[in-house]
């Protein structure tokens, strides 16, 4: 290996150049390798890859110039996950045995859309892999514009403040909306993300069109006792921290307004002992939120200010297919849902999905005096 | 060829949990950090689990995933998950095993931690290994990051959680804009205009429609005695996002020499608190230089010192900044204050301050 890739071998951390060399793999470094080099990829713009059936699910990369010789193809599998990340050995194994097979010994637990990725099964091979990956039990997840495979926090699995079942919300949307995962037909991708509760580990905020975010309508839940275990100093420091300005500590008594509240969980997360969420529990929905696009990035806005989430999600199906619909006949190519809404207007989206408007999805009413009567 | 295993949906994640955490699922009561990489469940039922975290490559061989379940197998009855951010987390319920799988991860060179108030796992994209848009190369950048903030990973000492995240390009596939310090590729100059292929490959009205300067103009040529339609870029108008080589292969915007990162800091995706806030430029400009990424080091490192200097308990470095005044902050890490510090897109007007509630630095002199 020249020196380049030497120095990024080196150091405390676990190397991925090591990871790469272990692969046994001579292209993969000395593509990597040249590209460090010259100082950009050299990977084409795909060419059309994929598993028969399918339109999804498989990024083809074809490289191009000099790297064509040591590199010809580098494609990836994007293979669904199961909810909240959990595995069992066994099936890892399995997938290990299955990539060595077909493709390049490599695997990435996991990538930013949340799928576990496979590198490296040639073009010919693509049908026959996928094939045996079926048998073990998965399936590719979105890319391109259809569906793209949802993100969930571990939720109630292995955390005290899950307000909703995310996992089984995850399984759910995605076996019912698998069909479009796999068939892109959408102006452009369109992610739908679940956290349990307003920490938001998965960022469904910053980074989801459809977020589906735990939350309680009723009071927090306090445990007098617990209370007592935490230093003075603490308690007065959160007082004086809570972003509403919903809890008085004086004279030893912590009190919570929870009319006021705004449902942070600055204080819980401090105080994760003492104090629960409370038992009225359901979802906000957020729409649109993308990095970059037309008009810069966006972060995810209120539309449902609460909805009760219960098996079989009826609720969220439909809301999601009239959001669906309603894009697909107002988009433009390569928009996503915010920048529609944003081009045409909340207003006329909220009238045209049937959904009345809230003060929650705004922070204060207009300022400016040019309005419109739908 | 058969077609009944299409659409078979994600597997049942029933299957792949511990019996413990099925056992008790939604009854979890509360959670400690005993140490750094681990936590401690409690359940209402009395049962307990730790949840042991190491940090592992994102790109990862079989060799070595093979290895974690080795581990797997031997302390956590084979059930292990991964985490987005590139961790695995291992569920342990014997408090015997967490020290000994904990030596086992270490020797192997798996570092643990990364749970409470640390340096996260930095999430990085894929970078120049299997990207066409990259204009900088995310996983040489953290590696050398956590060479440099190793360290940090194994507290639990600072005053809060400090997130990092690498992106290749704009389209920040490594959750860059919302994240304590982001590191973004960048391109400096327009695309080139290669007609024959704009012509063979791309539709013009398309690229007009994508541009979201309005950059883009078709337009109509002869060549070799042909007549054909391409499109001309705008050098003024162009923000060199890179949409356009997105969709179309006949405008190339990779140029080695004028490609490189951007330093933003200051974001947050959590709704706690004040709420998301989104990272803002500090360095709009810094040429690519792997594979140690010196420059890029440097100014994270100070970042970094300026927080723990100034931070107060249970503040994220956008709150702190926030609350210091970004003038103030400006001063304090040195760097210079640039026309590209000072937004002036859509929606640039919302970040002209308007009032005189600023404090004096040494920019007015």
């Amino acid at each position: 290996m020249a020196e380049i890739l030497e120095e990024l071998k080196r150091g405390k951390w676990p190397s991925f150049v090591k990871e790469l060399e272990k692969t046994g793999d001579e292209r993969i470094w000395k593509y990597y390798e040249k590209c460090l080099v010259d100082k950009k990829p050299y990977f084409g713009h795909g060419g059309i890859v994929g598993v028969t059936g399918y339109e999804a699910g498989v990024i083809g990369r074809v490289a191009i110039e000099d790297a064509a010789k040591i590199l010809p193809e580098f494609h990836l599998f994007r293979i669904l996950p199961p909810a909240g990340l959990f595995y069992k050995t066994d099936v890892i194994r399995k997938i290990c045995d299955w990539i060595d097979k077909w493709g390049c010994k490599l695997l990435q637990f996991h990538g930013a859309t949340y799928d576990m990725q496979a590198f490296g099964i040639p073009r010919e091979k693509l049908d026959k892999a996928f094939e045996e990956l079926a048998k073990i039990g998965f399936d590719l997840g979105g890319s391109g514009p259809d569906i793209r495979t949802a993100a969930c926090c571990v939720g109630p699995a292995l955390c005290e403040w899950a307000l909703i079942d995310t996992l089984d919300i995850y399984t759910t949307l995605m076996k019912e909306y698998i069909f479009d995962v796999h068939r892109p037909r959408f102006p452009y991708k369109f992610k739908i993300k679940i956290s349990g509760c307003p920490n938001d580990c998965v960022s469904a905020g910053t980074r989801s069109d459809f977020a589906i975010i735990g939350i309680w309508r009723d009071e927090i839940k306090i445990d007098e006792n617990a209370l007592k275990q935490y230093p003075s100093e603490t308690l007065e420091m959160v007082a004086k921290r809570c972003p509403a300005g919903a809890i008085t500590y004086k004279n030893g008594k912590f009190e919570i307004d929870n009319e006021q509240c705004t449902r942070c969980m600055y204080c819980i997360n401090v105080l994760n002992k003492a104090l629960r969420p409370g038992d009225d529990r359901g979802a906000t929905i957020l729409i649109g939120a993308r990095a970059r696009g037309r008009y810069g990035a966006f972060l995810a806005w209120v539309l449902v200010p609460f909805i009760k989430l219960k098996p079989p999600y009826k609720e969220i199906k439909e809301l999601i297919d009239k959001i669906l619909d309603w894009w697909d006949e107002h988009g433009n190519p390569k928009e996503r849902v915010g920048e529609t809404i944003y081009r045409l207007g909340f207003g006329k989206f909220l009238k045209d999905i049937g959904l009345e408007p809230k003060p929650q999805m705004v922070y204060r009413p207009r300022a400016n005096p040019f309005w419109k009567y739908f | 060829m058969s077609m009944e295993l299409r659409d078979i949906g994600p597997p049942d994640y029933k299957k792949f949990m511990h019996p413990v955490l099925l056992k008790n699922y939604g009854k979890w009561k509360s959670h400690e950090h005993v140490k750094p990489g681990v936590i401690k469940h409690i359940s209402e039922t009395g049962d307990v689990v730790y949840t042991v975290r190491a940090g592992i490559p994102k790109f990862i061989s079989t060799e070595s995933v093979r290895f974690l379940c080795d581990l797997a197998d031997k302390y956590c009855d084979g059930y292990l998950r991964f985490t987005t951010r590139h961790n695995v987390e291992f569920i342990v319920t014997k408090e015997e095993n967490v020290d000994k799988l904990i030596k086992e991860l270490e020797d192997a060179g798996y570092p643990v931690g990364g749970t409470g108030h640390s340096l996260k796992a930095i999430i990085h994209c894929v970078g120049y290994l299997h990207c066409n848009l990259a204009a900088t190369d995310s996983p040489s950048i953290a590696k050398a990051l956590y060479e440099a903030l190793y360290d940090y990973f194994k507290r639990t000492d600072l005053p809060e959680r400090i997130k990092i995240a690498v992106s290749g390009c704009l389209n920040m596939c490594g959750a860059t804009n919302a994240s304590d310090i982001s590191i973004i590729g960048v391109h400096t100059k327009p695309p080139r205009v290669i007609d024959e292929v704009v012509h063979a490959q791309c539709s013009p009205m398309e690229l007009v429609k994508l541009c979201p300067t309005y950059a883009i103009k078709p337009k109509r040529i002869k060549k070799n005695g042909k007549v054909i339609t391409s499109v001309e870029i705008d050098p003024e108008k162009c923000m060199y996002c890179g949409n356009c080589y997105a969709a179309c292969p006949g405008l190339p915007i990779h140029d080695p020499e004028n490609d490189g990162v951007s330093i933003w800091v200051g974001g947050k995706a959590s709704m706690t608190k004040q709420g998301i806030m989104e990272s803002r430029l500090l360095v709009p400009f810094i040429p690519n230089h792997p594979p140690k990424w010196e420059k890029v080091v440097d100014i994270v490192k100070r970042i970094i010192d300026i927080y723990l200097k100034y931070a107060k308990p249970d503040e994220r470095l956008g709150e702190m900044i926030e609350r210091i005044g970004w003038e103030k902050f400006f001063e304090l890490i040195d760097v210079p204050f640039t026309y590209q510090h000072i937004d002036d897109f859509i929606f640039a007007y919302k970040e002209y301050r308007k009032g005189i509630s600023f404090r004096f630095t040494k920019h007015v002199k």
